[in-house]
């Protein structure tokens, strides 16, 4: 059976590619359309979830079996501010498009993840952070106001004064609470749209957070690390420090995709032997770059929106993401350990990056970023031995308290994500009771 | 640089995917906007989003286009409201039920109306008020599509609409053919847009209203008077107009 307004669809991936299915799907051109939608599949009794752009590597961007409201057809401005710098937008406007319209008027996100094809809906559910996480928080703490259209309360406007529980929960909610119609935040100032960016190699694991204490002035911090090096170079790779030019240029970023592709890789394309050779190949040429760079926004913040598609490059199996934090306590030894196990395993990938969290605390209760240290990294899917690794890693981020992050994951188990947040029960509490996601179903089960 | 002039423009069906995207690039080069469809609250939400694209000013009008008893004076008033008159763009359109209109003689009229006859009203009554104004390059363009090329079991009400529009078209260029005013017939092939959202969407011509509200900003400046939009179309429409009956009737298409 068909909701009315929806249709049949069994084409969407989560961006790892590894979870897909049926899913009943509708795509509103205007938020009148979206009560309508919400009350079919309450009635029918079949759980529903608001998605974006599907740039969730896991399973919260899917509901298999039951119906999605995709919001990219929500996409326009509602108020712009470019005094004070405060845009309300519908929830399915993208990063990208956000900035088209403020750079130009010297205004840029205050957070952004590596993506900016990632919807402020999205951004919102999964709290998304990025490289200057310990400068600026998470994308949640700059949201003012929400637009959350409820299945039971109807529309509802929330924010730290009004429902703010619905407001806390909303925030890295994973689109669980509601369908989010629009989202209210503050912008920041900037003078260009150039970073002037530092890169400076590091042979060992104790070398970067020697960098990232001293670096704590600069707005945005990353590493790349290799990960298919072991002992002596265990933990070697180029920290990255930038902070934004001041030379008046507001260029926007070029839409155009250098490359695409079209096609999965074939499975065995990324092989040890080939990671291992790209990952000391990067390492080398980075060595000798010039150690000063000046980037455009479009280079320095988001290099892989360059490639469309690549999530294509662990073919047609997909791959898994891997995200923990570590808190400061634990956090050179439990990484240094973490590390060890992905070298010795042959299984890690060339995606692999360290980063420095900050104390700032976001106001979402089920937020992933923690003061720490946090890694993320890809695996290809190659089943149960890749699961077993995953499953050896939980183990030492369990062991040194750390936890895991839900727009990354397909696979933890319901326990370990249960003491990973323990404000869980606090936030079933602001759940809307005809919304679920298969991230959710897997999570309660 | 020499300070070009706002271009006018009145938006007939501006809460079509395809108007509301063609809207954006116009309102990013500064226009002035007139939007007109029937729904007033998302009329005022495209307006509010235009306007912060960078629009000189997004102005709604909420009818219902086919009930229009006098388009010549709302035109006016329209063309009135921001200053002039540029371009008009026809962007409304009703797909309907092939198979309802075979059946409902209220539904095959509403396509025939909706498609043909109130934008064919539409259609004469701008090309007057576009040539008579102080525009130095008037612009007159409607949206048709190529299912008016061929009648075809699936949509021959909606197609015989469409051609009828096309030969308006073709006639009003002809007619203002040694004036200043551009008549153009953009023949649009399949669009992602929530109109189409219960189709099959296979193959590679399908096309995103993105890329169509870039094709057709080019269109209103040059081109025409009939352009088919993506331009493969032409090759494609060719290909099946020359099919014969004998070989036509056995295809599902």
């Amino acid at each position: 059976m068909t909701l009315p307004g929806f249709q049949p669809d069994e084409t969407r991936r989560s961006w790892g590619r590894v979870q897909h299915g049926p899913q009943q799907i509708a795509i509103p051109q205007f938020r009148d359309d979206v009560a309508p939608l919400l009350r079919a599949a309450r009635d029918a009794a079949m759980p529903v979830l608001g998605v974006g752009l599907g740039r969730s590597y896991g399973d919260n961007g899917l509901n298999l079996g039951a119906a999605v409201v995709d919001a990219t057809r929500l996409d326009r401005t509602i108020a712009f501010d470019p005094v004070q710098g405060v845009l309300r937008a519908e929830a399915g406007m993208a990063l990208g498009d956000i900035l088209k319209l403020v750079v130009p008027r010297g205004w840029f996100l205050p957070v952004s993840p590596g993506t900016r094809f990632v919807t402020l809906g999205g951004a919102v559910a999964n709290d998304v952070h990025g490289k200057n996480h310990h400068s600026r928080g998470t994308f949640g703490t700059w949201v003012r106001r929400i637009g959350l259209l409820r299945s039971d309360l109807g529309m509802v406007e929330v924010s730290q004064e009004q429902h703010p529980e619905l407001f806390r929960a909303t925030i890295g909610g994973l689109g669980l609470t509601g369908f989010i119609l629009w989202v209210e935040f503050q912008l920041v100032p900037i003078a260009s749209a150039w970073l002037e960016q530092e890169n400076i190699p590091f042979g060992r694991l104790s070398d970067f957070f020697a960098i990232a204490a001293a670096s704590e002035a600069f707005e945005h911090t990353v590493a790349w690390v290799d990960c298919t090096s072991g002992g002596k170079e265990l933990g070697r790779g180029i920290f990255q420090r930038a902070n934004w030019a001041r030379d008046g240029r507001l260029a926007v970023h070029a839409e155009r995709a250098h490359l695409a592709l079209p096609v999965d890789l074939p499975g065995w394309a990324l092989n040890r032997f080939i990671l291992r050779a790209f990952n000391s190949f990067h390492y080398h040429a980075n060595r000798f770059k010039p150690r000063r760079t000046k980037l455009h926004y479009g280079s320095a913040l988001y290099p892989l929106d360059a490639i469309r598609n690549w999530n294509r490059l662990y073919g047609s199996r997909g791959f898994y993401q891997y995200q923990c934090v570590i808190p400061p306590v634990a956090a050179q030894d439990a990484v240094h350990e973490l590390l060890r196990i992905i070298a010795a395993s042959g299984m890690g990938s060339f995606l692999i990056v360290l980063k420095t969290f900050g104390s700032s605390r976001s106001p979402g209760l089920l937020s992933f970023p923690h003061e720490g240290t946090t890694l993320a990294l890809d695996f290809a899917n190659h089943g149960e031995e890749t699961l077993r690794l995953m499953a050896r890693l939980d183990e030492v981020v369990m062991s040194a308290s750390g936890r895991l992050y839900p727009a990354k994951d397909g696979r933890i188990p319901p326990a370990i994500f249960r003491a990973c947040y323990p404000n869980l029960d606090l936030f079933r509490h602001s759940m809307d009771p005809a919304f679920s996601s298969s991230f959710w179903q897997r999570i309660s089960s | 640089m020499t300070e070009k002039k706002a271009r006018r423009a009145v938006i007939l069906g501006a809460t079509s995917a395809m108007a509301e995207q063609i809207a954006r690039l116009l309102a990013a080069e500064g226009a002035r906007l007139s939007l007109v469809a029937r729904d007033p609250h998302r009329l005022e939400a495209i307006c509010a989003d235009l306007t912060t694209r960078g629009a000189g000013c997004a102005i709604p009008h909420a009818c219902d286009l086919a009930d229009v008893e006098n388009p010549d004076s709302l035109l006016g008033t329209l063309a009135a409201s921001i200053g002039g008159l540029d371009a008009v763009l026809i962007f409304y359109g009703v797909l309907g039920d092939q198979q309802q209109a075979e059946h409902e003689t209220q539904h095959l009229r509403h396509i025939v109306r909706v498609n043909f006859t109130s934008a064919a009203e539409w259609a004469i009554a701008a090309a007057r008020a576009l040539e008579s104004g102080d525009s130095p390059n008037p612009v007159l363009m409607a949206i048709g599509s190529v299912a008016g090329d061929r009648g075809r079991a699936s949509n021959y009400v909606y197609g015989a609409a469409k051609a009828g529009l096309a030969a308006i078209f073709q006639g009003l260029a002809h007619e203002y053919g040694t004036t200043r005013l551009r008549v153009v017939l953009v023949k649009s092939g399949s669009v992602i847009t929530p109109m189409t959202d219960g189709f099959q969407r296979k193959g590679l011509t399908w096309a995103r209203p993105e890329q169509m509200a870039a094709i057709i900003r080019k269109l209103m400046d040059r081109g025409g008077p009939i352009a088919y939009a993506p331009s493969f179309w032409r090759w494609i429409m060719l290909v099946i107009r020359s099919l014969p009956h004998s070989v036509m009737k056995r295809l599902k298409i």
